[in-house]
């Protein structure tokens, strides 16, 4: 009789559904997952270390590219260990842009999410209809802060600048004539805060159209339900943190817990699962997006009647106006101080944790007084994320690892730093 | 928020008593500091008493203190500090255990307590060379297969040793000893406390 031997797979580092550069490898027995052994760090560009050796304000942008598709949270959770730790008071308006901008955040990471994981298992539509509202939010990012995913507009002490009133325009070009444009820009009339109004009341008809495409698709149940269950106790024995955790029915929202920026002051709803299964996992993430359009439209309404300071006026961590600059020798060797030498953050050490789109993301600072960070730890969601992988895929199918990858929102930048 | 605070460092002095070496509360975050010896014990005990139920360990970060303050530093070098989180009470706790070793840091590892933590200690051992006694499975992470030395420690420097290119008389990729001149834009400075103030 022959002997029936278990073979090993590598699956990626150059796989479409991978999310990146994730090299699997699977011992198989047939078509079932025996053992699932994630190799990572080929997107590892020693952040921590890069960070040790930069002023605080330098290491901002560097946040952004950590977990590329919700860049302002990361910002977030960075700002706010050395807010923590400097003792700085940030005005009530930087904070209810701050929890705009997150809930942006939110929606264009779920966004991603949802569309990555649709193509993933087979439902490629939602994918196009995902990218068509991820737009109008980037363009909202570059409205505020010139770049449309690398922002860097979260600043220890506040927010760079106060939201625009223009919002960019469209122009006219060989494939969109001058009618095709006006239609186009018609949105875009008044400031930021009128556009993002007008997003949010065509927001949940637009989740409305996922959820018809997928959420009683017998396809998308086919392959989501019952697929890579997680127990609520292993779940915080693994580590699991956001989604992956509320899908397993703990009820665990930093947002309503431990309340960062302005979330004590708007009401929304945290989503929990009961099956802790893939289509949970699905069905939480899509209503985070309602809630999250729920939120934003309060800050609008907030932001639109409460003008103010949307930057700290401690000079020691925030820069001087331009106009006090260069009338004021003091204002011009705060400046000078700070652009070159970079603020002084007092010697402690501080842990700062956001409800990121994935999960808890975590900034452990520790400063010994000097003018640059003596140990920045990055604590990224998806990285015990993925160590879970091993223990959610075995016995499952090669085709479900597909799926909890795609469960997992996993993200290289984050997880390799 | 601040009597729940207090009860956690009554709390902490009464399940731990002696096992305890220190416990500071600072901007609203207690720290303790556990011998290495007892860190096993310790961390069973926090993960599973009433009172403290730290179930989930939401991060494990390496350490190495060797230049901290530009050598103000006289303790052991390296470290490793834990962030546990209790869901039921809603509050955080960090852990401090440092190697007792400078040369050849060993800690235990609290793979069997969180089973989270598998991850982050190969990553501590990566990173810093920290060897976790009981891990199931202590093999680098983040870094290049084959790759030498442990890249967060102090004294390794920022461009690293070794470089890698494309050979075209081997027709392979090659290291080579790095090219780059490392150089400090903005020099680190610690300045004293009364710094810029009248």
């Amino acid at each position: 009789m022959p002997e029936i031997k278990n073979y090993t797979m590598n699956f990626g580092p150059q796989h479409p559904a991978a999310h990146g550069v994730l090299r699997l490898v699977l011992e198989l027995d047939g078509e079932v997952i025996v053992r699932a052994d994630p190799h990572i760090g080929l997107l590892h560009r020693a952040t921590e270390k890069l960070a040790e050796h930069k002023t605080f304000l330098q290491s901002v942008p560097y946040m952004d590219r950590l977990d590329y598709v919700s860049m302002l949270c990361n910002e977030h959770a960075y700002v706010q260990a050395i807010e923590k730790l400097a003792g700085i008071e940030v005005p009530l308006r930087a904070q209810y842009i701050r929890v705009m901008f997150d809930e942006i955040t939110r929606i264009l990471n779920h966004l991603m999410w949802l569309g990555a994981h649709g193509l993933d298992i087979g439902a490629m539509t939602v994918f196009l209809y995902c990218f068509r509202e991820r737009e109008d939010l980037m363009d909202a990012y570059e409205a505020v802060s010139g770049a449309r995913m690398h922002a860097a507009y979260y600043r220890p002490g506040g927010v760079y600048r106060d939201l625009p009133d223009t919002m960019p325009q469209y122009e006219a070009s060989k494939i969109h004539n001058a009618a095709a444009i006006k239609k186009m820009n018609a949105n875009r009339q008044g400031s930021l805060l009128d556009f993002l109004e007008d997003f949010t009341r065509r927001f949940p008809t637009y989740v409305d159209e996922y959820e018809t495409l997928l959420t009683d698709n017998r396809i998308w149940k086919q392959r989501t339900v019952g697929i890579g269950i997680v127990t609520p106790e292993r779940a915080l024995a693994l580590g699991l943190t956001g989604p992956m955790l509320r899908g397993s029915g703990i009820e665990w929202d930093l947002r309503k817990k431990q309340p960062y920026a302005a979330y004590d002051k708007v009401d929304f709803d945290v989503p929990v699962g009961v099956n802790g299964d893939s289509y949970d996992r699905y069905l939480v993430r899509v209503e985070e997006m309602r809630q999250s359009n729920r939120i934003i439209k309060q800050c609008i309404d907030w932001l639109r009647v409460n003008p103010g300071p949307v930057m700290t006026s401690n000079h020691k961590y925030a820069p001087p106006g331009r106009e006090s600059m260069k009338q004021n020798m003091e204002e011009l060797i705060h400046h000078f101080k700070l652009f070159t030498e970079g603020m002084r953050v007092p010697e402690g050490e501080a842990y700062a944790a956001v409800e990121h789109p994935k999960g808890e993301f975590g900034i452990y600072l520790v400063s010994d007084g000097a003018n640059k960070p003596y140990r920045l730890k990055i604590r990224a969601p998806g990285f015990p994320h993925l160590a879970a992988l091993d223990e959610m895929a075995r016995g499952h199918m090669i085709a479900d690892v597909v799926t909890i990858i795609g469960t997992q929102d996993i993200v290289f930048g984050e997880i390799d730093r | 928020m601040t009597t729940d605070k207090l009860s956690l460092r009554e709390g902490l002095e009464a399940l731990l008593s002696d096992q305890l070496l220190s416990v500071q509360e600072r901007l609203g975050e207690t720290t303790i500091v556990v011998s290495a010896a007892d860190m096993l014990p310790v961390l069973t005990k926090l993960r599973d008493a009433d009172s403290m139920q730290f179930s989930q360990m939401t991060d494990l970060c390496g350490m190495d203190y060797s230049e901290y303050g530009d050598g103000a530093w006289q303790g052991k070098r390296f470290a490793v500090v834990y962030q546990l989180l209790s869901v039921v009470h809603n509050r955080r706790l960090r852990v401090r255990v440092f190697a007792e070793e400078d040369d050849f840091p060993v800690l235990a590892s609290v793979a069997p307590v969180w089973a989270g933590a598998n991850w982050f200690e190969r990553e501590a051992f990566d990173l810093f060379g920290i060897i976790f006694t009981g891990h199931p499975d202590l093999r680098r992470i983040l870094t290049d297969y084959g790759f030498v030395g442990n890249p967060f420690r102090k004294d390794f420097p920022i461009s690293g040793h070794v470089e890698m290119r494309y050979d075209a008389e081997q027709q392979r990729v090659v290291y080579q000893p790095v090219t780059v001149e490392p150089r400090e834009v903005t020099p680190r400075i610690i300045r004293e406390e009364t710094y810029g103030c009248h």
